[in-house]
């Protein structure tokens, strides 16, 4: 099946920044109560507003699991207003699988807790 | 009951996407619907629609008859003293938010409480936890045992003087857990014979034969659309000197019997109970949809579906990584499975199970508190009615172990 693409499934079994960080500058915590995906982000911003540091947790499908793993690569040493930049069209680009409907919402996820996670550094 | 002919009159059974047949296990969530329930709403729209209650002429005689037939057959199904006691409603939700906003506001004080179970529909929770508080009471949860089921000696902690409404599932939607109605009934009403209880039927209706005064709970509430008919028509069921006691829910159009400016005098049962034009075709199609359900017995649906879950149950535990949830015992259980696959997100579950038309629910199944406390996340869940066979099963079970392989 195309969705589930090699990268993909590697990045669900072996996610990237997986855990927690010992002293986060802010954290924040979403719900698919559709489907049942949690993703918790925690992130370490310095004084110039740059992202230094990011670790993900929770529970979720491969896609969700992927964009996370993935998303935390990318936005680590941007600023936050880099990050508030980024839309769903940079998660389906990172993900580069052909997401249905039902699926959108798992593969954006991530973005919109790590984006309320940045918005409330401010 | 001849599995065969039964599909033969759901015509979505025939249906193929992607030249595959539909192997539908989310009854649960809603059922498919015989092409009799479907006739007769497309008889109301082809021969006699008219508002009911208004009209003087032939065909709004002949709709009001329909709607009021359907009530009649819907009484006399699940065993109810009258028809005046069977309230048309949205569906279980509006039944239980319609109980929640009458009851409270003169029921409940400060010190007073509201007991409901963990393994509750939102439903059945939200509503209570919401209302309440809001006027000084606490709502008391009862929790169940390691085997999905209660226990009923937690009553006598849970259930006091000062406890206005017990209010629980029939039939649990996740675990499956078949709850012993009349034994819960005795044991509140032994504690507090002025204590309510509500039963939660939505997934008892349409699965086992309900008989309400042998249940002797105050009131029910069920789903038209998980029972062969329409969704967007449900039922409240309350014993009729409670009912008459009762504030109406909503104001509006037939649900009065004289306006004044001044003052309004409300209608009898349950007309006092259905403000505004209601879904009349709705209502119709769920007397179709219990009438076919009458023709095979609920006692044939019910051995049916129990045959399947043994099935389904022996098949499931044969794979090694699956965790089921809820009571062993098919005896005490309806038809539907929860479930989780070690090291598979149940939504990946269910969109591989999608690409051969196998049709399953995924998610917190409107119980996010039965999750937390069974401390899972997301589960799986089959759940069968009287169309579902052992190859359904079989695909399932095939199709489980391709997600198996694939996650490897």
């Amino acid at each position: 099946m195309d969705i589930y693409r090699e990268l993909i499934l590697d990045h669900y079994k072996h996610p990237h920044n997986f855990g927690h960080l010992s002293k986060p500058t802010a954290t924040h915590t979403l719900f698919n109560s559709a489907c049942g995906d949690k993703i918790t982000m925690e992130i370490q911003v310095d004084k110039k507003d740059i992202v230094t540091d990011i670790q993900f947790s929770g529970e979720g499908c491969a896609i969700s699991q992927a964009s996370a793993s993935m998303l935390t690569d990318l936005v680590k040493g941007k600023t936050k207003k880099e990050i508030l930049k980024l839309t769903s069209a940079d998660i389906f680009s990172l993900l580069n699988t052909e997401l249905s409907v039902s699926r959108v919402k798992c593969a954006v996820l991530p973005l919109e807790v790590l984006q309320k996670a940045v918005t409330s550094t401010v | 009951m001849n599995i065969s002919t039964t599909r033969k009159d759901f015509p979505i059974l025939k249906r193929r996407i992607n030249g595959k047949p539909i192997v539908y296990l989310d009854s649960s969530a809603t059922s498919l619907k015989p092409q009799y329930v479907i006739d007769a709403m497309t008889k109301y729209y082809t021969t006699y629609t008219a508002n009911v209650f208004r009209g003087i002429y032939t065909m709004s005689e002949e709709a009001t008859a329909a709607y009021e037939n359907a009530r009649k057959r819907i009484a006399k199904f699940i065993n109810a003293p009258s028809e005046k006691e069977i309230v048309f409603t949205k569906n279980t939700s509006e039944s239980l938010n319609l109980l929640a906003y009458t009851l409270l506001p003169s029921r409940i004080t400060k010190g007073d409480s509201v007991v409901t179970t963990i393994m509750e529909h939102h439903s059945n929770f939200v509503p209570w936890q919401q209302l309440v508080t809001k006027y000084g009471g606490t709502l008391r949860v009862w929790n169940i045992q390691k085997d999905g089921t209660l226990n009923i000696h937690d009553l006598k902690k849970l259930v006091d003087r000062k406890t206005k409404i017990v209010t629980f599932t029939a039939v649990s939607n996740v675990l499956g857990t078949i709850t012993p109605i009349s034994e819960i009934v005795k044991a509140v009403k032994r504690i507090n014979p002025d204590c309510l209880v509500i039963a939660d039927a939505a997934q008892a209706v349409p699965h086992i034969p309900v008989d309400v005064v042998a249940w002797g709970a105050d009131a029910i509430t069920f789903s038209g659309h998980k029972m062969l008919g329409p969704s967007g028509i449900g039922v409240l069921w309350m014993k009729e000197a409670l009912l008459d006691i009762l504030p109406p829910f909503l104001y509006g159009g037939d649900m009065i019997r004289e306006v004044h400016v001044k003052d309004t005098l409300f209608n009898d049962l349950p007309h006092k109970f259905e403000a505004g034009t209601p879904f009349i075709e709705g209502a119709i199609g769920l007397g179709a949809a219990v009438e076919y359900l009458q023709k095979i017995g609920m006692d044939q649906v019910r051995r049916h579906e129990k045959e399947i879950t043994s099935y389904a149950m022996k098949r499931l535990l044969s794979i090694p990584g699956v965790t089921m949830y809820g009571p062993k015992n098919p005896e005490i259980r309806g038809g539907v499975i929860a479930f989780r696959l070690e090291g598979v997100h149940p939504h990946d579950v269910a969109q591989i199970l999608d690409e051969d038309n196998i049709c399953i629910r995924v998610g917190y199944h409107c119980a996010m508190p039965l999750h937390e406390f069974l401390g899972v996340g997301a589960t799986c869940r089959a759940s069968f009615y009287i169309y579902t066979t052992k190859e359904d099963i079989d695909a399932l079970v095939l199709g489980i172990k391709k997600v198996q392989k694939m996650f490897k």
